[in-house]
């Protein structure tokens, strides 16, 4: 195993890198170098401008001149035609880091007259490949060589010799070549550049149109093997290899708030994770892009920059219709932390919008993505093509640790969960807005469907429209279901009347307590007085009676004394006998 | 068509062949076999059919390869008439002594 890594550490395949936007990534660090590589596909699908970013960038950026060999267009037209997409030709040319060379092959001014060969070809290639110490070459398209010559034999066993000598001469070439019928390319040039062969398409379905591109061959060396959407755009080429995106996305703890306390308080009272994805279900006009713009001003609080994909709306009617719940996104546009892509689903392909997605999140770097709504890609029976077009872009979000909110609408009818699931894997907090139906009135329901990681509330929450935004209320559920609307400020007034009732009751059973208590203790005071007054009456009866007694005894001790003093114990213990009670 | 074509040349070069004379470069790359049966071959067929007016550049590619991008010479060889006008092409060893006085417009198709 070791000695296998070994020898394929030292053999391992020199690649030159493009500098094309991600193709480098999907070839593993570019084409074969110091070989020849064909660049085949229809027309208009983007050949010529492969291998002319190819030599742009290879000049401006690696520092490798290159030379242009045009057999097609003249070198006026060559510098024409790109100056579109930025590139000055004429200044690397003048700074010899480019040589373009016209070749012209016209049959009607050639007469064939015996043996001959293609050496004048590879001494201009050679004079131009040496004046510049070119690096890389394309020959774009050779196989015009074919309608200008009529020996085809001779021009086979030539062109077979011209790959060669590219070979030889180390430079890393693009042969272009219009696809053929049955091959690759009309002439069958595959034979001859067996190395690496990239196939690039241009393909309508339901009148949009995609660019495609695919590595068909890439020998020595590991290559993505699907189509990957690409884009020409004002920068030139951008190829998005988002499949070979893995799932090893950092996660984030950070928690990020919804722009709505309500909300943020369903979800452990602390809004979504930084980076998850969100999306927000429900039927029409329940006020998911509500939601959305509620999300979206939050985040620019914040300082950060929020990406809107708006799809039907456009931004100006988005914004229009935000002012009237109290939600004025002018101002976070004119700062820059907002911005509106605006396009009709229907105007590109999946994998077209798909590019643009990227390539708007690459210029703007955004930390919040919406897309709004995103059902409107599916089209006829696209779902599977759709769903993996969700999942590239919540891969990439998620690389980026973007946040990312998606609205869909639910048709009404089908159950709420139903017409999501496809996507439903795809995403980490789900909330569902449904619409209510009750007493003649519609209202909207909101309920977190699921929220990985994280304890979400389970409740229903009845969700309101106010001219200052979006409002939660609790709901009431009663024998005839949920409350909304009307029905539960009925409920919340016929509440609080009991409440207030109560209160009432309360507060006159306390008065009555009162009352009696007072009353209560009117009566113990009375009682006492009456008690007091008897008590001293008795004392003072019992004290004449005392006296009375002590008199008497008095009277017998006197009289005692008077007869003999043996009398004394028996008056003590009377004393004592009738003093006890009454202490 | 391409017959056609030719005779409205032939009229033309008629008339200004007889006071020009004519110019011929034949494009080679070293002295190769191929190269030296070219050269033979062109002065064999100058010989007999222009009398003396004409004159036979030689440009070796291999000496001054920039020389190549003028005519927009690909095979070699290449002879080129730049007199009289129109410039005509022809490549190859110029052995088909037939082909290269129909390329010159020596002589009329039949």
């Amino acid at each position: 195993m070791k000695k296998a890594e070994k020898i394929l550490a030292d053999h391992k395949l020199v690649k030159t890198p493009t500098g094309i936007q991600g193709f480098d990534e999907i070839t593993d660090g570019g084409l074969p170098a110091g070989r020849p590589t064909l660049v085949c596909g229809g027309a208009g699908c983007g050949k010529t401008l492969f291998g002319m970013e190819f030599l742009v960038r290879g000049a401006t950026q690696f520092n490798e001149p290159g030379v242009f060999m045009s057999f097609e267009e003249t070198i006026d037209e060559l510098i024409k035609n790109v100056s579109s997409l930025g590139f000055d030709l004429e200044e690397l040319v003048r700074n010899k880091k480019m040589v373009l060379e016209h070749v012209h092959v016209e049959r009607s001014e050639i007469e064939e007259t015996g043996e001959y060969d293609l050496e004048a070809l590879f001494i201009r290639l050679g004079y131009a490949i040496d004046s510049t110490g070119a690096k890389r070459v394309v020959l774009d398209t050779i196989e015009s060589l074919f309608a200008g010559l009529p020996n085809q034999l001779i021009l086979r066993a030539e062109l077979r010799r011209l790959f060669r000598w590219l070979k030889e001469k180390g430079v890393t070439a693009i042969i272009t070549g219009e696809r053929g019928n049955e091959t690759l390319t009309r002439q069958g040039l595959e034979e001859y550049v067996s190395d690496c062969v990239i196939m690039l398409d241009h393909r309508v379905t339901e009148q949009n149109s995609t660019r495609r591109l695919r590595v068909v061959k890439y020998r020595g060396s590991i290559h993505g093997t699907n189509e990957y959407p690409f884009l020409i755009n004002e920068d030139g080429f951008s190829i998005l290899p988002v499949t070979s995106l893995g799932l090893n996305h950092t996660v984030s703890n950070e928690r990020i708030s919804s722009g709505i306390p309500a909300l943020d308080k369903m979800l452990e009272g602390k809004g979504f994770y930084r980076g998850s994805t969100v999306l927000i279900s429900g039927t029409a006009g329940v006020g998911k892009t509500s939601i959305a713009a509620h999300f979206a001003v939050a985040a620019c609080k914040r300082g950060e920059r929020v990406l809107y994909f708006c799809f039907e709306e456009s931004p100006n009617q988005l914004k229009r219709n935000m002012r009237s719940i109290g939600i004025d996104l002018e101002p976070w546009v004119q700062k820059g932390l907002l911005q509106f892509q605006a396009t009709r689903p229907t105007f590109y392909g999946l994998e077209m919008h798909l590019a643009v997605t990227h390539q708007a999140v690459n210029d703007f770097k955004p930390k919040v993505v919406i897309l709004d709504p995103i059902n409107t890609f599916v089209v006829g029976d696209k779902e599977f093509e759709v769903k993996t077009m969700l999942m590239r872009i919540v891969d990439f979000l998620k690389m980026n640790q973007i946040t990312a909110l998606f609205t869909s609408l639910t048709a009404s009818g089908s159950a709420p969960e139903h017409s999501d699931t496809s996507i439903s894997s795809l995403i980490d907090t789900w909330l569902l807005l449904r619409d209510i139906e009750l007493n003649g009135e519609r209202n909207r329901g909101m309920y977190v469907l699921k929220s990985r990681g994280m304890a979400n509330s389970n409740q229903i929450r009845e969700f309101v429209l106010t001219n200052h935004g979006v409002e939660l209320r609790e709901v009431y559920i009663g024998s005839s279901g949920v409350l909304t609307g009307s029905a539960r400020i009925a409920h919340e007034a016929l509440e609080n009347a009991e409440v207030l009732t109560r209160k009432q009751d309360i507060e006159r059973k306390k008065r009555e307590i009162e009352r009696k208590r007072k009353t209560l203790e009117a009566k113990i005071i009375s009682l006492y007085a009456d008690f007091d007054s008897e008590e001293a009456e008795a004392l003072k009866m019992i004290q004449t009676e005392q006296d009375t007694i002590k008199r008497h005894e008095q009277d017998k001790v006197e009289m005692a004394e008077s007869r003999n003093p043996e009398t004394e114990i028996k008056q003590t213990n009377y004393k004592r006998n009738f003093k006890n009670p009454i202490l | 068509m391409k017959a056609k074509k030719e005779n409205s040349d032939v009229k033309i070069k008629k008339e200004k062949s007889a006071k020009d004379a004519w110019v011929l470069r034949l494009y080679v790359a070293g002295q190769t076999p191929r190269a030296l049966a070219a050269f033979t071959n062109l002065k064999k067929i100058c010989e007999e059919q222009l009398n003396g007016k004409y004159s036979i550049e030689v440009i070796d590619l291999m000496e001054n390869p920039q020389l190549a991008n003028e005519f927009q010479i690909v095979a070699l060889p290449t002879l080129i008439r730049k007199l009289p006008v129109p410039v005509r092409k022809i490549i190859g060893d110029l052995s088909d002594t037939e082909r290269v006085l129909l390329g010159l417009d020596l002589k009329e198709v039949n």
